[in-house]
């Protein structure tokens, strides 16, 4: 286990540098100076290049940026001179984190639940039925579901508040809008695999023991059929917390996504990147912890590494 | 019965012989893989409305816009926010442009991106992970561990990343796209070619002096093109969706050109007191990505063996 922690952690590192590395030589790409827009005096200028240090040759500027991030600073905006990314994040970050951990809990509890109803109805109505709403899932982009929810329970049904984010009835329509699509995938993993396990010996000799097909379900089939669905979570809390770029901005959420398009909509690309970093590293590291817990609870794949 | 007496005799029987030519007559005629598949694909009735959707959009994309008169960039304040009616069938927007030209000039760069980038990709994904799994050894090696470490940087952050430097547009949509697109593609392939490549007809091949290319691009490709064709066909709607995430972020397409992305991040600013001008965009979004994942479903019903019985 030792080793397949180490392994994986030194994947996660390779790719945390190659994606900082890949920002920092893009932000260089980027046409124009920082400080194209402001009408200054040539000396003022250099004396903030130089304050910035942006005078200095590219391999030092990249030690710098690379000290920097291990300092755990994500830059600074060009816009507001007194506002850092570390600042935006801090203040805007648990928002979009509650919203996010909202919808990966929701969108597994109910996606997996799906998916076995599917396997276990095979073929009949309530399997058409849930890989009916899968697929409707996986096919309605999340920024359709947010605005059509809005419009039939606050706007016309007048159940649910429409925007903000103040209390437990404000998060339902942004978590399911969110999870839909995530939730989709799950449900339709699950039911392949549980579909898949089905036919494998173990279940036949729990049937041939004698056990009742509740315990035949809930402890062989589900729990070898679940496997499957943690290798996904590290790829849809990607998507999920991308996603709430556009969640945020339809509910009005004062997360990081509305920070995120307020920058590139003010051009702010210093700001937006030092998002985007925060953002790779942090699903970086989720991708990591699933890689451990997947270890964890099936002892086959740390063996096979 | 009276059967006892009348014995069994040569002449209660006839030589029928052996037609040999009928015998060898072929009763159908012989269909290859394609037509096979295609067989299959014609019975499955839900493929088939997908197809039938995405080649509809495909036509009104191209004619629609000049089936009214109105274009798609005129702007008109004495008709602003007009809801469907005779005369604009989709309605105005807020600067009083025709909704029905915005929305099929939309699906022109809409499914023109999707289909773009998925083929862009699927073309780079085919020579990467075919080189990769026919070479094998240190060459498989370095690109397997490079794609590794690109497919764990999130695919949204990149194109993202791409996106900011680029500048918005068209192309350097389909750039950003492509740049990690084709990663999904490789491995597929790679592990088709892997598979494919011990085999006893690439031995034959090997045997009789095929060159590299050869072998590659008459043998191994064309035995995997039926898990390429699935997965083109799956990448399609990803790709249609991330243009429309996008520009709906206001990171792709900008006005006076249009995209369904784009009319629904700009319908989405009204749409409570004018839902027609999100719904349009976004119904068409949504059936259009419904097709074609129902017409990948089908399509891989269709051509994988290994759910034949």
């Amino acid at each position: 286990m030792g080793r397949y922690i180490l392994n994986r952690l030194f994947v996660s590192l390779v790719t945390a540098w190659v994606l900082v590395t890949i920002v920092f030589f893009l932000v260089r790409l980027l046409p124009g100076d920082p400080f194209l827009s402001e009408k200054v005096t040539p000396e003022i200028k250099a004396n903030m290049m130089r304050y910035y240090g942006l005078d200095k040759p590219i391999h030092i500027q990249y030690m710098t940026f690379l000290k920097n991030l291990l300092k755990g600073d994500f830059g600074y905006s060009l816009r507001y001179k007194n506002r850092t990314v570390n600042e935006v994040i801090k203040q805007a970050f648990p928002y979009s984190a509650d919203l996010g951990i909202r919808a990966v809990i929701f969108a597994t509890i109910v996606g997996v639940t799906l998916g076995i109803i599917a396997a276990l109805n095979r073929n009949r109505t309530w399997d058409y039925l849930a890989m009916f709403i899968a697929i409707v899932g996986v096919s309605v982009p999340s920024f359709v579901i947010g605005p059509l929810l809005q419009y039939v329970f606050a706007t016309k049904l007048n159940l649910l508040p429409v925007s903000q984010w103040k209390g437990f009835s404000y998060t339902i329509m942004p978590t399911f809008a969110l999870s839909l699509s995530s939730l989709a995938l799950m449900a339709r993993l699950m039911r392949a695999s549980m579909l898949d396990v089905v036919n494998q010996d173990y279940i036949k000799t729990a049937k041939a023991k004698g056990l009742s097909p509740f315990q035949i379900i809930w402890k062989h089939q589900i729990r070898n059929a679940i496997l499957p669905v943690i290798t996904v979570l590290g790829p849809v809390t990607a998507t999920l917390l991308t996603g709430t770029f556009v969640i945020e901005q339809i509910f009005a959420i004062p997360g990081l996504g509305k920070f995120y398009i307020l920058g590139i909509q003010n051009l702010d690309y210093s700001l937006v990147l030092g998002m985007t970093t925060f953002y790779g590293l942090f699903l970086i590291a989720a991708n990591f912890v699933v890689d451990i817990i997947y270890g964890l609870v099936d002892p086959r794949i740390r063996i096979a590494r | 019965m009276q059967t006892s007496n009348s014995a069994i005799t040569k002449e209660m029987f006839e030589h029928v012989g052996k037609n040999v030519s009928q015998m060898e007559a072929i009763a159908r005629p012989s269909i290859t893989y394609w037509q096979d598949a295609w067989r299959r694909l014609k019975q499955n009735k839900v493929a088939m409305l997908g197809l039938v959707i995405i080649i509809l959009y495909t036509v009104l994309a191209i004619v629609g816009p000049y089936m009214t008169p109105y274009d798609y960039r005129t702007t008109n304040t004495e008709e602003i926010d007009q809801p469907p009616s005779a005369k604009h069938w989709f309605g105005t927007d807020t600067l009083g442009r025709d909704l029905w030209a915005r929305t099929w000039m939309g699906a022109r760069v809409s499914l023109s991106i999707g289909f773009l980038a998925a083929f862009l990709n699927a073309f780079i994904g085919v020579i990467i992970g075919g080189i990769s799994g026919y070479f094998g050894g240190k060459v498989d090696m370095v690109i397997m561990r490079a794609i590794d470490i690109l497919y764990a940087i999130p695919y949204m952050i990149i194109v993202i990343l791409m996106m900011v430097v680029l500048g918005q547009g068209i192309m350097p949509l389909v750039i950003a796209m492509i740049a990690v697109g084709w990663l999904n593609m490789a491995r597929l392939v790679r592990g088709q070619v892997l598979q494919l490549k011990e085999q006893e007809f690439v031995l034959a091949a090997k045997v009789l002096g095929a060159s590299h290319a050869r072998i590659i691009f008459k043998h191994l490709i064309p035995n995997a093109l039926g898990v390429i064709l699935v997965n083109l066909t799956m990448s399609v709607p990803s790709a249609i969706f991330t243009e429309a995430f996008l520009s709906f972020i206001g990171l792709g397409v900008v006005p006076p050109h249009s995209s369904w992305g784009q009319l629904a991040y700009y319908g989405i600013q009204s749409f409570r007191v004018r839902p027609y001008q999100l719904f349009i965009p976004a119904f068409f979004i949504s059936t259009t990505m419904l097709s074609l994942n129902l017409l990948g479903d089908g399509l891989r019903d269709a051509l994988d063996p290994r759910l034949r019985s």
